[in-house]
């Protein structure tokens, strides 16, 4: 029986088991809209804008590790959806964008809402196709699955013509075999047996965990490596929550707003063991400078990670997870050593720069510090939150201060950097775990660029609850204008142009609460915790507050700021217990 | 240094610019680039030409390894090749000069393909250091205008020695 191009859509996505998609209507996509108005199978969440929609997705694949869909329509709504996809790929997050097109006849013609999205998203894509004949479409929507998910993961497109999703042909589910196209997952075995007498050989090993050990899968092998050679684990970023944040050997975070004591272990290493990262700017700071006295070892599926930014001694290509068990199999028949003797002074070397420079602020009775709030959101939680935030100092005190302890439960925007990305995030991830508390750690500048998915959480009941960390500036980029433009504060003073967001959230439906007082955190909190609805909880926070330790850039990463002597002076009642 | 880079990869629409827009993203520059049909007509040859130092060319080769379209990658370079490139040159040469242009087109064997009044069109084929040589020759001539179709390469084949 031959059906429509829109209806082998809707097939295709239930063969790859597809339940939810986020998206926005429009002309060109409205074969496949008025299949999903009564389709039981699939349910399309409607966002307020196209780019909520691909972080949504994106949320919901960075929670749940499966791909996230969104579907837009042409033009407008594809050119919209650039900022999210670029967002996935530079996070290695398997989203498939699917974008309506102008009918294939009228593409090039400058056509109502056309826009070339295939030319545009390509460099933001892992792959992306334009499907010019219905017979070819359910081969790539299958073929867009596989990319996105296999090797390192990315976002897809596919471009839908709107004659495509009319015209009939009878539906199949091909074998697909793309011989361009092979993920190495087995890493080199002889290369990873060097990497064991590296590690046997090295007194001052660290580990650098990346995002790659989240997306393999490969939390419990990472663990069982360094319990089992007693080296000290730094999480990057996007690598927070492959490693217990409370663990004795967590580092914390390494890098321009990291840790002291992660900084020094890798400054003073004899041997980085870099596992699925790539070596960010953000962790290396000065390059030249990097780990001077270390040999380096990494561990990546993507080639082209290796040797990019820094030198590597041992390069191993494959997945993590797979990587790990066969260099902890050799490491435990091959290299025995006395670790725990090995590494004791390392160990207490490393506990020393830690006594010396805890991670710490300074208390305030009178007014909220925001690295408060975020411990308060830790220790209510306990940690098992999922957790999305935006981007800037609320990104980077989230990162300090709140111990991911599970995989998959940080979703940040890394690599790009987006503001914006964190409550449709969230509302993606609470679509996927409807009874997890999901909380957006937010800015007040942040949050109001996508402020309008505050509509999508309430009318589909979903319970996100966003803590704005309201200090009425641009935070970050104030700080670097504090520290390094002399104080001209351009541009970057929200005032009393910030909108009042308890009244915003109850105009949308939503329950707004709000702080000003450091006794009142615990009990906002404790209360939109228990609420089922979304709730906006606005932190009155000090707008002087930077976030502290900091490498400044250009710098060697163990060249760090702290917080100025004076206010170092005070009290440092929230010092490491 | 220069790099010959050879790509296999799948004849589809699109694919050239996914390649020239790795180059261009990365700010690396391609100095020549070829492209054609290969004898499965599935499958297309490049051969672009470009520099760097070794870090620049191994990203090069592995950005292009991991693109979905590419088949294979060889950088000729690091092998025994053949590489060769045509250039067609229009040059109006004076009077007293047009039987020194047809002895030079004759001593590096290039045929005259087009002839008018005032001009000669000559094919010539070789390595880059013989196109080279043969429009330095003709400039002083009056050179008009002349067309290079960029390199193409190929692997030698290993002689067995008895």
């Amino acid at each position: 029986m031959k059906i429509s191009g829109a209806e082998i859509f809707i097939e295709s996505l239930k063969k790859e088991g597809v339940k939810h998609i986020f998206g926005y209507p429009g002309g060109v996509v409205l074969n496949i809209f008025d299949l999903l108005y009564d389709n039981k199978d699939i349910q399309l969440i409607l966002t307020r804008h196209e780019q909520g929609a691909v972080h949504a997705a994106d949320g919901y694949a960075r929670s749940t590790g499966k791909a996230g869909v969104a579907l837009v329509t042409s033009g407008p709504g594809a050119t919209n959806t650039i900022t999210g996809i670029a967002t996935a790929s530079m996070d290695s997050v398997p989203i498939v964008v699917f974008s309506g097109q102008v009918p294939t006849m009228l593409i090039g013609n400058d056509a109502f809402q056309e826009a070339d999205i295939v030319g545009i998203s390509r460099p933001c894509t892992k792959y992306n196709y334009l499907a010019k004949d219905v017979k070819d479409l359910s081969r790539i929507v299958k073929e867009a699955f596989y990319i996105a998910m296999s090797g390192r993961p990315g976002p897809v497109l596919i471009d839908l013509p709107k004659d495509v999703t009319a015209s009939k042909t009878e539906f199949t589910w091909p074998e697909i075999k793309i011989r361009s196209y092979n993920p190495t997952y087995e890493g080199n075995k002889w290369m990873i047996t060097q990497a064991a007498h590296a590690i046997g050989k090295s007194k001052r090993a660290v580990i650098i965990a990346g995002g790659g050990v989240i997306l393999s899968g490969g939390s419990k092998e990472l663990r069982e490596l360094a319990e089992y050679t007693e080296i000290p684990v730094t999480m990057t970023l996007m690598g927070l929550g492959s490693f217990h944040g409370n663990h004795k050997l967590s580092l914390g975070m390494p890098g321009m707003h990291g840790t002291y004591y992660a900084n020094k272990a890798i400054q003073g290493s004899d041997l980085l063991i870099a596992i699925g990262m790539r070596f960010d700017d953000r962790v290396t700071g000065k390059l030249d400078a990097f780990a001077p006295n270390a040999k380096i070892i990494q561990i990546d599926i993507d080639p082209t990670s290796i040797r990019k930014n820094v030198r590597v001694d041992i390069p191993i290509v494959g997945d993590v997870k797979r990587v790990l068990t066969l260099l902890n199999k050799i490491l435990k028949e091959d290299v025995k050593e006395q670790w725990a003797e090995v590494r004791k002074a390392w160990l207490k070397q490393i506990d020393e720069w830690r006594q010396k420079r805890p991670m710490t602020y300074t208390y305030s009775d009178e007014v909220i510090k925001p690295q408060f709030v975020v411990e308060k959101i830790c220790e209510l939680t306990k940690g098992n939150a999922i957790i999305s935030t935006e981007v800037g100092q609320n990104q980077m005190w989230t990162a300090q201060f709140y111990k991911f302890n599970k995989p998959r439960t940080l979703l940040t925007s890394g690599g790009l950097g987006t503001m914006g990305y964190g409550f449709p995030a969230a509302i993606g991830a609470q679509l996927a775990y409807p009874d997890k508390l999901v909380i957006d750690i937010a800015g007040d500048g942040s949050i109001q660029m996508n402020i309008q998915e505050l509509a999508t959480a309430v009318i589909n009941k979903l319970p996100v609850k966003v803590a704005i960390l309201n200090n009425r500036y641009l935070g970050m980029v104030r700080q670097w204008q504090e520290l390094f433009f002399k104080e001209r504060y351009s541009h970057t003073k929200l005032d009393e142009s910030v909108p009042d967001f308890v009244k915003i959230a109850e105009a949308y439906g939503a329950v707004g609460l709000r702080a000003t007082k450091p006794g009142e955190v615990e009990p906002v909190l404790k209360e939109a915790f228990k609420t089922k609805r979304t709730v906006f909880m606005d932190f009155v926070v000090d707008w002087k507050e930077k976030v502290f330790p900091m490498v400044p850039p250009g710098a060697p990463i163990d060249q760090m700021l702290f917080e100025e002597p004076e206010e170092k002076a005070e009290k440092k009642l929230k010092a490491v217990k | 240094m220069r790099h010959t880079i050879s790509l296999l990869v799948e004849n589809k629409f699109g694919v050239l610019s996914r390649i020239s827009g790795l180059f261009s993203g990365r700010g690396y520059n391609i100095e020549s680039l070829s492209v054609g049909e290969t004898i499965d007509p599935q499958v297309s040859i490049m051969t672009i030409v470009t520099s760097g130092d070794d870090q620049i060319i191994e990203q090069i080769t592995k950005q292009l390894n991991k693109l979905v379209d590419v088949i294979k990658v060889v950088d000729m370079t690091e092998l025994d090749h053949v590489e060769r490139e045509m250039v067609l040159i229009k040059v109006a040469p004076k009077q007293e000069a047009k039987a020194e242009v047809l002895r030079i087109a004759e001593i590096f064997r290039g045929r005259i393909v087009d002839s008018s009044q005032a001009t000669y069109t000559i094919e010539i084929t070789g390595d880059e250091k013989k196109i080279e040589a043969i429009i330095e020759l003709l400039k002083p001539m009056g050179i008009k205008e002349f067309v290079r179709t960029g390199k193409i390469a190929i692997a030698r084949e290993g002689v067995k020695k008895g």
